[in-house]
């Protein structure tokens, strides 16, 4: 018989007011307890609509069955059968908008907590290992794949192909690989041990990884099928920042919030040991209302910043982080200056920034995405008092590789066109996938893609 | 791991020191003009530096590398048979050099550095180069004999006289335009100070006047926007749309205000560096 009880199992999370002065992990994870508990609360709908929700379709209800029977290494392969990363998934999927989102049980209650399950399983595979040793290697088929960028789309397209028997070789630029894992989400809602443990996993099975090579500079995908690639997976990722081309961006203490959160993330400015240098003032303003927009807010906070607030041009319902998120950053004593939008940063003599002038919006009618259109309140400008703005409003695909690349397609936002079924390029054995096609999404799409590239590859190759 | 294969000082002062560093992958597709970020170690910044040759055959890498901050003086307490964690790169564009013929090159201290490939590859393509080369004092001349052989005129200045002619490069300059020579275009190289009062001397007589601009980079893959700069109202990034830009489009007090964001940090970061331990740290 089921668990009826309607509401999830809570997360274990440090406290509010403690968690805002350190960069640990703020959810602290399902006892195995909690998670029998909270396993079985799953229906196991004949139908599960919860892999509908899924982009890599995680066989959800087996590996709940099983988790619900303390069978947790069992679950994890199933998991893992089609998921290469369920430790980062469980972590930062939405999954309010995906499995959740679809979950019978959340009509009348709340849906059962597939992520905080996901995450169970996974911790307790990197804790305990699994009870049959490690997995067996699949038999080489002898075929080289080029795999750039590391983030998620890279590291799932390369898992794919690996333990279908493929050489795979994933090129990052960086220094450490993981895109977007290591450099943009805080250590405080993904811990980058985790990360470094996934991507030993694919290590495991053969996958290489070389940092510090940046295709398109020092070698171009030409070279790269010159070199016996048979087939390259372009999955380089949303790296331009956006700005807002108001007055004042360029004024001292406006930073971006890639620039932010990689010098705090991937080159740990928050460690005194590190000799990277961040400034953050007393009173910061971050500007955007998505999960970027969160992270750099609940990071400066951490940072030492006394007042943290998000200015968005829309209203609490309109904003695109998510639900979780926010509500941590609200526990946190971020402060939420919604329906306000920015029209200048003003600074003193010496160029540094003071405040942020800002006018008051009002909700009008849907616009073409279906949220209300924000109009401005004629004469409500006024000026917020901070010392610090960051920007976070979105990036664009990094253009490297299509200056660099002869015969690429791209899309009118500066994006490489790819067919979604496959992941295939304008041009024969190159293939793209993630952030660098579909401008700045999430993990969880990045790595659907990743996934559909590597049957795609799979196919070509096949093929030839 | 990156090894470091040769150094030597570039001048008696001691400040200017040149490095080989195996790095195979940049040696073989670095051109004049562009860049790499090394990093010494785990702990280390993430620091952009021109490249000034390359071996492809050996592999190999040169930078000149001035003492300034905490990680430079690092890497010059640093040794042949050390390693440097990270080399990334080539990075940027290299320098435009199609249909040039006659170029004037201005460079000022550690900017020779830079300047150098621009200036060997000019000579090249068969472009006549003449190199205005400022420096502060005779102490701190650097590669003189590479830059005489790559140039049709070389002249050099110091701040004080006791080499070349005494004033700044920029002066020379405009005595070399006021007298009437012409260039299809003019590079500078140097503080950012500098290359700003050549990008005025060279407006009145409208010769095009290419800068590079190493501000801020952080990641040096347009990632992170730290090294954005305004050039004819446009908001660019140094590391992918550069470095070099149109010296009379740049918005030059902008760019100089925000190369000073971290003075003070690198400053006080600085004054740390281990005189006892160096490149090598107590953790880790």
């Amino acid at each position: 018989m089921a668990n009826m009880r309607m509401d999830k199992n809570p997360m274990p999370e440090q406290e509010p007011l403690v968690r805002n002065r350190n960069f640990d992990e703020v959810a602290l994870g399902y006892t195995p307890e909690m998670a029998i508990d909270e396993a079985k609360r799953c229906l196991h709908c004949k139908e599960p609509k919860c892999m509908e929700g899924c982009p890599v379709a995680v066989h959800i209800p087996d590996f709940i069955a099983l988790v619900a029977e303390g069978k947790f290494d069992e679950a994890c392969d199933v998991i893992t059968q089609t998921n290469a990363l369920p430790g980062i998934c469980g972590r930062v999927c939405p999954q309010e908008n995906q499995c959740e989102g679809k979950c019978i049980r959340g009509i009348k209650g709340e849906s059962v907590g597939i992520g905080r399950l996901e995450r169970f399983v996974a911790d307790w595979h990197m804790e305990h290992g699994h009870k049959d040793g490690p997995p067996a290697i699949p038999e080489a088929n002898g075929h080289k794949i080029a795999i750039i960028g590391s983030g998620p789309a890279g590291l799932t397209c390369a898992s794919d192909l690996s333990r279908r028997g493929y050489d795979v070789t994933v090129f990052e630029a960086f220094h450490k690989p993981g895109g977007v894992l290591v450099y943009g989400i805080p250590e405080f809602r993904l811990p980058k041990a985790i990360v470094a443990k996934e991507i030993e996993k694919l290590t495991y099975f053969g996958v290489k990884i070389v940092t510090d090579a940046v295709i398109g500079r020092a070698e171009s995908i030409d070279e790269l099928f010159e070199q016996g690639f048979e087939a390259v997976f372009v999955g380089s990722g949303a790296g331009l920042p956006q700005f807002l081309h108001i007055p004042g961006e360029n004024l001292l203490g406006v930073f971006s919030a890639n620039e932010i959160l990689t010098r705090v993330n991937l080159m740990k400015a928050y460690l005194p040991e590190y000799d990277t240098p961040i400034k953050i003032g007393k009173k910061v303003a971050v500007v955007g209302g998505g999960n970027v927009a969160m992270d750099a807010a609940r990071s400066a906070k951490r940072l030492g910043a006394d007042e943290v607030y998000i200015i968005y041009r829309r209203g609490m319902d309109e904003l695109p982080a998510r639900k979780e998120e926010v509500e941590h950053a609200q526990a946190e004593e971020i402060t939420f200056k919604l329906l306000n939008n920015p029209v200048e940063i003003v600074g003193d003599e010496g160029d540094h920034v003071t405040g942020i002038k800002v006018v008051k919006m009002e909700l009008g009618e849907p616009d073409a995405t279906g949220r209300r259109r924000p109009v401005e309140v004629p004469g409500s400008e006024y000026i917020i008092d901070v010392d610090t703005v960051i920007i976070a409003i979105g990036t664009s695909p990094n253009p490297l590789i299509l200056s660099t690349t002869p015969g690429l397609e791209a899309t009118k936002k500066g994006g490489i066109v790819a067919d979604e079924a496959t992941g295939a390029t304008s041009r024969a054995g190159v293939f793209a996938g993630g952030d660098a096609v579909t401008g700045a999404a999430t993990v969880i799409k990045a790595m659907g893609a990743g996934k559909t590239a590597a049957a795609g590859i799979d196919q070509y190759i096949k093929s030839l | 791991m990156f090894k470091i294969v040769s150094k030597r000082p570039l001048n008696e002062s001691g400040l200017e020191i040149e490095f080989v560093i195996e790095a195979p992958l940049v040696a073989k597709k670095a051109r004049p003009g562009q860049f790499i970020i090394f990093r010494l170690d785990e702990y280390g910044e993430r620091i952009p530096v021109t490249i000034s040759a390359t071996d492809p055959e050996k592999g190999t890498v040169t930078i000149m590398v001035k003492r300034a901050g905490k990680s430079t003086r690092m890497l010059h307490l640093m040794e042949v048979g050390d390693c440097l964690a990270d080399v990334v790169g080539p990075l940027g564009h290299p320098t435009p050099m199609e249909g040039l013929k006659r170029v004037c090159i201005v460079v000022g201290g550690v900017g020779t550095a830079i300047a150098y490939p621009v200036a060997k590859g000019m000579r090249d393509r068969g472009i006549a180069v003449d190199m205005v080369a400022g420096f502060r004092s005779k102490k701190y001349v650097i590669l003189e004999d590479e830059l005489r052989a790559c140039s049709v005129n070389f002249y050099p200045t110091t701040d004080d006289g006791t080499y070349g002619e005494k004033g700044f490069n920029v002066d020379k300059l405009r005595k070399l335009l006021d007298g009437g020579e012409t260039y299809d275009e003019v590079i500078c190289f140097g503080p950012l100070r500098m290359m700003k009062m050549v990008c005025d001397a060279t407006r009145p007589y409208k010769i095009k006047t290419i800068a590079s601009l190493a501000p801020i980079m952080l990641d040096g893959t347009g990632m992170c926007g730290a090294c954005r700069l305004t050039v004819d109202g446009e908001t660019k990034f140094a590391c992918v749309d550069g470095p070099e830009f149109d010296g009379h489009l740049v918005d030059w007090d902008g760019v100089i205000a925000r190369s000073t964001y971290y003075e003070a940090e690198e400053k006080e970061a600085a004054a740390h560096v281990c005189r006892i331990t160096g490149g090598v740290r107590e953790h880790g």
